[in-house]
């Protein structure tokens, strides 16, 4: 069946902003789907809230929506553009709920819209509990038992059928948010409520514990010839109980027999008929009680998922893009294999490797979040490895988890040899709650004596698994009855290298560096190998480049070039993280694109499976890899690159420039030693000082007595933090000196290598974000950003706006001239990105630098796509040696319309930790919203980020005191906008002074009924909270956290309360949703020459 | 290299190459052609399948033993095979059906292993150069020599495996499909056939879907005679996979001749080749035969694809087709013949291997054909 002519315009829905469960994958199977769809002829519509996304760059799609992914703004793209189908499987849960909603609100049969990919009745049946298990009783396959209640009564009822501990889930949320294990009454009582009101049709699913059971998925695809293939299993590591996208798991599965393996193969098949998915990929999830062998259907989903991005990464078979062909109307054996290009996409993957993929956390960031991992998922990031054994896969990607093991033993982490070395207490206490750290106490209850039947009893992970584990600790064991590595025998240390174990850890123990075992290594010829990732086990040949690292003895990847061509390596980001996330796999995608328009080879290194870098048509080479300074310099080893780029990856990589350089690797773009430059308080101030520049005073301490010295010069509130760190990670304000003291003494672990920099914290200032580019000669501003937040909130998690809006010219041109400046002065060679802070002291606005990082900012896309300059694509060439004349950008470009960046923050996730914003950044993502006007692109933005603006209602208001006077007109406005205003008694008797209607709430302490009821009553549509700063944190924070739970939009500073009272009357004023695409938007800027 | 040193078993082929690695299982010394098998699980069928007699098989997947060796999965008696290599042994399965470690199972058997050593390259040199006489020794480690031993061995080609394989008298089968092989326990037909199957090296699993399927089956040795095989009064004739060249095996091809069009007549494999020889249709070696449980099938009369079972040195020449066989399965990846039948008498058969074990159960649906085609053929309508 070939394509169908009958369609000429598809929309594609996006995911959105990173969330947790969540991420790039959409972004890869959305890009995907979209050259997938447009190589077959199709005109394809695009709506992604999403700036950092590389599928709503402007030539991605025909027609690119960066608007907000509700229902009213698709409905009106759908009447704008008109397409002929919608495709709302590959934009995740997101892209799924937004289809159903469009579809039960009559959307898509007004405007002759077929809903392509799975039918509505086809997502009702997977998504709805009831249906789903109905579906699967039908064709008699096993089903947990389970009862769906929608009130506290019901489900005390079925509790005492089905007993505890039991399984909550909430309907229709993401992620498993709302749901929970309940191992007695109270937390039953408590997590059944918090299901029921976070569901958004308020019912909550109770079921059957197979907690510990073994747990499976399979990656199916199907086309409308019925023709069904599985594409991958994968076995998690972590048994039931642990949400999947917790779970380390490995592909493909390991302890079933064939038997068993095919029994769950017809079972996957049938599903998929009988909830009838005609096309696509989807997902269905079975655990297996492990000494019965009874298999439970878990879960479906109808739709590609984060799951299917990593069977695509383990497989070479891209689901995705398959799926986009098949809901047009191929089948599966009309579509090549690209990979081996003369066989077909219609077959059965196998694989001659393992794969492994380790979640990773940031409970860091949240400390007062509780890290039991359960059934709703709370990581943000993954890394995959690829090795001949599980062995090597899992040591591999516990080095690619980037948290400072390099392996499951050894180094600084390795608390087995420290002082902190855990009791058996601790250990048993870890094994039996899954939490982020459990897999290395796996290894530490080997070395304390512990059997793997105890572990088993303790974990249930499968023996299998523990033996593996065993079996390379046993190895470790034996590198280390050496005290020398003179003295380990070139099989022992070949044998390690094939357990998996790096350099770094095999030098941690032998008391030598890496790089001392790495000269070693390679001169008694243990070298690695590079395989191909292939679909077929190398029974046909390969021609994609997609390679993984492993000691064998052949070796399958291109050596050095000899043709004369330019090769250049880009070094990923690896796994997302908290500051780290897809702004920088943007940024990497564009570089290899920018290379591959100038015939340059280009070559891809990175880890994590969710990222469009990662996918094997990116790049010319695709290495999977953990990025470590001894993987990379393998790589260059065998490949001799012309040049490798640190830029583009986020701290990741140009954490190994030093190390690169030093082996005699190129680094191309801005010197290293610039780079480090930028982040040596005492070499920068210099700088700053020779440029006439201001810096907040400040300076340097190694214990606590000299910050308090320090503090005291230059004056309180400070701002104290480590060196070397992105993200904001342990920043702190401190307002005095207690606070500066229980910091250096607690917070940190301070030592003379590792300083604290403490700044004078400038408070109420505006900061400004500045991505600029330089080719040594010239450089250009790609962008001048002003922050919403003050400075003090972590650039990464305030909302900005370019242009700036309040800005006087003046500044934003001392601004420009200080960055032209800075460049020079650092030999900028490619991206650069400078943090200013605007005060006004004495009546006259003050410009200080806070901060310049030589290197692709979390920004980039965010402004590449306001001015339609591909800044990260030109610094790319411009690293390879080519001029911005040469490129045709000579003009900086100021678009006549507002963008605006708001930043999404996983709060839900962690009930009870406090939402305010600092210098400590807490968002997961982004959503851009473009309009005339900075109020209505305000509006936009909020909308896209899931902050629901009322139209009416009441506004509470509790501003610290120094904020009350600032309010005052916004709250007139709001008055005159028809809200009702609430607020306590301080803030009450500031606005009546003023002369504004208010009703004073009471506080929690004065009695009932008090705010808390008002928003469980829902007597409250939003909340403008300030923190005060200092003490009386916890009732403001309960307030907070309480209007997070009810799903209120709450904010927390006082620019941010002005600008949402701004965006509220700019609804007001135009209340109907209108959306404009992003060709639109850049036809109106003024021609360019870029 | 220092990896020879502490070497206990060595692979050497006919080309010159040379594999170092660790023994396990049996030790001693064997020659075989080798070949590798793609699929990721079912090693424990794959071992018992007598039609790798004569050959040292390699598993692409890198980790086997994992979930130990059941004797409710195997499909024959013991191993035939002549060796097998792995990438990593493992040998401390886990799975609640096992019985045995892989190790001991290969120990008790007499078959020799060998692990550790780059499997990947080995398989990319037979997919290059197609399938190579091997010689793997725990006894002798000089490379020469075994590469001289290896090249002065006889091909598979021209060789009549089926006789080493094949059971000394014949039997009745009873065994139904076990647990695990279905989604839920069915109901098995009543008995409606008498089949007698003929055993070049059968794997049981054929008998078990025959069984489920409502056959009576009575097993014949490979060489039994026409004569012998209607004496019997079946409803209709199978037959079996086995080893190696189909074309020696001119015993068999007249067996089966003089069969055709006297009984309806179900082939699989060395069966389905035997068939096309004895209609008149020739048969070949391919480069590295099809070995797995991914080959994509086309049934070219509902065009719907089948993932299938494979295990197959040799294939019928398309280009020699005599005018009554209709071709009715291609392989998706190479387009060869994968199933046929005769337009003018009641025989069919696929090259594939539709019970399965190991692999997918899509094509389970031909034993269900072949119990029409007897209702057919005995003008029986089925119930």
């Amino acid at each position: 069946m070939p394509r169908r002519d009958d369609l000429k315009k598809i929309l594609i829905i996006g995911s959105g902003p990173i969330v947790i469960g969540q991420a790039c994958e959409f972004d890869y199977s959305g890009t995907q789907a979209c050259k997938a769809l447009r190589e077959c002829g199709y005109e394809v519509v695009l709506v992604n809230s999403n700036p950092a996304t590389i599928m709503t760059d402007p030539n991605t799609a025909d027609s690119t929506y960066i608007e907000p992914i509700h229902w009213q703004y698709v409905a009106k793209i759908i009447e704008n553009e008109r397409p002929d189908a919608i495709l709302p499987t590959l934009g995740g849960q997101t892209g799924l709920n937004t289809g159903m909603e469009l579809f039960r609100r009559g959307i898509l049969e007004k405007y002759n819209c077929e809903m392509i990919g799975a039918r509505a009745d086809v997502i009702e049946k997977a998504e709805d509990r009831q249906l789903f298990k109905e579906a699967m009783q039908k064709i008699g396959l096993d089903v947990c038992r389970s009862r769906i209640v929608n009130s506290m009564e019901e489900a005390r009822d079925v509790l005492k059928e089905i007993g505890l501990p039991i399984i909550i889930r909430a309907s229709f949320t993401l992620g498993g948010m709302g749901g929970g294990i309940a191992y007695n009454r109270e937390e039953f009582e408590e997590k059944v409520r918090k299901g029921i009101e976070l569901s958004p049709i308020n019912e909550v699913l109770l079921e059957e514990s197979i907690i510990g059971w073994k747990e499976y998925e399979m990656e199916v695809m199907r086309d409308k010839a019925d023709n069904v293939v599985i594409i991958c299993s994968i076995e998690n590591l972590d048994p039931m109980g642990v949400h999947t996208g917790d779970s380390i798991t490995v592909a493909p599965a390991q302890t079933l027999t064939d038997r068993e393996y095919q029994r769950m193969r017809d079972a996957t098949i049938a599903v998929m008929r009988e909830i009838g998915v005609e096309t696509g990929g989807s997902n269905v999830q079975f655990a297996i009680h492990p000494q019965t062998g009874r298999m439970v259907v878990v879960e479906m989903n109808p739709r590609v998922s984060r799951s299917s991005a990593l069977a695509s990464k383990a497989t070479g078979f891209p689901i995705a893009k398959i799926a986009a062909k098949l809901a047009v109307g191929f089948t599966l054996d009309e579509i090549p294999n690209d990979i081996t290009r003369e066989t077909l996409a219609c077959f059965e993957p196998t694989i001659d490797y393992v794969v492994t993929k380790v979640p990773r956390w940031t409970f860091e960031k949240f400390p007062e979040a509780d890290p039991e991992l359960t059934v709703q998922m709370k990581s943000v990031g993954e890394t995959m490895a690829i090795g001949r054994t599980f062995k090597e896969s899992l040591q591999k990607a516990l080095r690619g988890l980037e948290i400072g093991h390099f392996g499951l033993g050894g180094g600084k982490k390795d608390l087995w040899e420290s002082d902190h070395r855990p009791t058996i207490e601790e250990i048993e206490g870890k094994l039996a709650t899954p939490n982020d750290m459990r897999i290395f106490y796996l290894r530490y209850a080997m070395k304390a004596g512990l059997s793997n039947s105890e572990i088993h009893d303790l974990t249930k992970i499968d023996p299998w698994f523990l033996e593996n584990i065993r079996d390379i600790v046993r190895m470790e064991d034996r590198l280390r009855c050496h005290e020398r590595l003179d003295e380990v025998s070139d099989q022992l240390l070949r044998e390690v290298k094939r357990y998996g174990f790096s350099d770094k850890q095999i030098g941690d123990w032998l008391d030598i560096s890496d790089m001392e075992v790495r000269r070693e290594r390679k001169r008694r010829g243990i070298l690695p190998t590079f395989k191909q990732v292939d679909t077929c086990a190398a029974e046909f040949e390969a021609y994609t480049p997609y390679y993984y690292s492993t000691y064998e003895s052949e070796d399958e990847a291109p050596g050095p070039r000899t043709d004369g061509r330019q090769r250049v390596i880009i070094l990923g980001g690896g796994p997302n993280r908290i500051g780290q996330g897809i702004e920088f796999d943007y940024c990497c995608c564009q570089a290899s694109f920018a290379l591959r328009e100038l015939g340059i080879e280009s070559v891809m290194v990175n880890s994590n499976p969710e990222t469009v870098s990662t996918d094997y048509d990116t790049s010319d080479l695709l290495f999977f890899e953990p990025l470590t300074t001894e993987d990379v310099l393998n790589i260059c080893d065998r490949l001799q690159p012309d040049g490798v780029i640190v830029q583009f990856g986020g701290q990741t990589p140009l954490n190994l420039a030093r190390g690169l350089e030093q082996a005699g690797v190129k680094i191309i773009g801005t010197s290293p030693s610039m780079i480090d430059a930028a982040e040596d308080r005492e070499i920068f101030k210099g700088i700053l000082d020779k440029l006439g520049l201001h810096q907040p005073p400040n300076g340097m301490a190694t214990d606590a007595a000299r910050a308090v010295q320090i503090a005291s010069e230059i004056g309180y509130p400070v701002l104290v933090r480590p060196s070397f760190v992105l993200g904001g990670r342990a920043m702190q304000i401190c307002y005095d000196e207690r606070m500066v003291r229980e910091y250096m003494t607690e917070a940190v672990n301070v030592s003379p290598d590792r300083p604290v920099l403490i700044d004078k914290f400038l408070e109420d200032a505006v900061e400004v974000d500045v991505d600029a580019i330089s080719d040594g000669e010239t450089t250009l501003v790609g962008g001048v950003m002003e922050h919403i937040e003050e400075a003090g909130v972590h650039s990464g998690d305030s909302a900005c706006v370019l242009p700036p809006y309040s800005l006087p010219d003046a500044i934003v041109d001392e601004i420009k001239t200080a960055t032209y400046a800075l460049a020079k002065e650092l030999q900028v060679r490619g991206l650069m990105n400078i943090q200013f802070a605007v005060k006004h002291q004495g009546g006259e606005p003050v410009v200080y630098v806070l901060e310049v990082n030589p290197r692709a900012s979390r920004t980039s896309p965010f402004v590449s796509k306001a001015t339609n300059v591909p800044l990260p694509k030109l610094a790319a060439k411009i690293m390879v040696g080519k001029t911005l004349k040469e490129l045709n950008f000579t003009k900086e470009v100021v678009p006549p319309y507002v963008s605006v960046k708001e930043s999404v923050f996983p709060f839900t996730r962690f009930a009870g930790v406090d939402i305010i914003l600092g210098p400590e950044m807490k968002s997961t993502g982004e959503v851009m919203g473009i309009d005339s006007t900075f109020p209505a692109a305000y509006a936009r933005s909020q909308l896209g980020a899931g902050n629901k603006l009322p139209s009416s209602g009441a506004v509470f208001i509790s501003l610290a005191g120094r904020h009350k006077e600032h309010i005052i007109s916004s709250a007139r406005r709001l008055i005159d906008m028809g809200f009702k205003i609430l607020a306590t008694s301080g803030t009450s008797r500031v606005l009546r002074e003023a002369g504004i209607e208010v009703e004073t709430v009471r506080k929690l302490q004065e009695g009932r009924p008090n705010l808390l009821d008002y928003m469980a009553n829902n007597q409250v549509q939003l909340v403008f909270n300030t923190p005060s700063g200092k003490g009386a944190r916890s009732d403001e924070g309960r307030i907070r956290a309480a209007a997070v739970m009810n799903g209120i939009p709450c904010v927390t500073t006082l620019p941010g309360c002005i600008a949402v009272v701004q965006a509220l009357e700019s609804i007001q004023e135009s209340p109907e949703p209108s959306v404009t695409s992003l060709q639109q938007w850049i036809a109106q800027l003024p021609a360019s020459e870029a | 290299m220092s990896q020879e040193a502490k070497s206990s078993a060595c692979l050497a082929l006919a080309d010159g190459s040379v594999f170092f690695g660790s023994a396990f299982g049996a030790s001693g010394e064997v020659t075989g052609e080798v070949v590798f098998n793609t699929s990721m699980t079912g090693y424990g069928e794959i071992l018992t399948d007598p039609s790798y007699c004569g050959q040292i098989v390699t598993m692409t997947y890198p980790l086997i033993g994992n979930y130990g060796i059941n004797f409710e999965d195997v499909e024959s008696k013991g191993p035939r095979l002549r060796a097998f290599v792995v990438r990593e042994l493992c040998r401390a399965p886990s799975n609640f059906r096992s019985e045995l470690s892989l190790d001991d199972y290969l120990r008790k058997a007499g078959i020799i292993g060998l692990e550790g050593i780059d499997t990947r390259s080995l398989v990319r040199r037979l997919r290059s150069q197609g399938a190579v006489t091997g010689v793997l020794s725990t006894i002798d480690l000089d490379p020469q020599s075994l590469i001289a031993k290896a090249q002065a061995a006889p091909s598979i080609v021209g060789q009549d495996l089926v006789q080493e394989v094949m059971p000394a008298a014949s039997f009745s089968w009873t065994e139904k499909l076990g647990n695990f092989a279905t989604l839920a326990p069915q109901d098995s037909q009543p008995t409606r056939y008498h089949v007698v199957a003929i055993d070049y090296g059968m794997k049981w699993n054929i008998l078990r879907h025959l069984t489920q399927v409502g056959c009576r089956v009575t097993v014949v040795p490979g060489t039994s005679t026409a004569a012998e095989i209607l004496a019997l009064q079946p409803d209709g004739v199978f037959l079996s996979n086995g080893p190696g060249d189909p074309e020696p095996l001119t015993y068999a091809i007249r067996t089966i001749r003089e069969l055709l069009g006297k009984l309806p007549i179900f082939g699989i494999c060395l069966g389905h080749q035997l068939l096309g020889l004895a209609a008149g249709a020739r048969t070949y070696k391919l480069k590295f035969g099809h070995r797995g449980a991914n080959q994509p099938v086309m049934n070219l009369r509902n065009s719907k694809v089948e993932i299938t079972s494979q295990n197959h040195g040799f294939a019928i020449d398309a280009l020699t087709l005599p005018a009554n066989i209709e071709v009715t399965h291609r392989n998706l990846n190479d387009q060869t013949i994968e199933g046929m039948r005769l337009t003018d008498q009641p025989a069919f058969s696929v090259q594939y291997h539709p019970e399965a074990a190991a692999g997918p159960h899509d094509s389970a649906y031909l034993f269900e054909e072949f119990c029409s085609l007897m209702d057919l053929s005995a003008g029986k309508s089925k119930a």
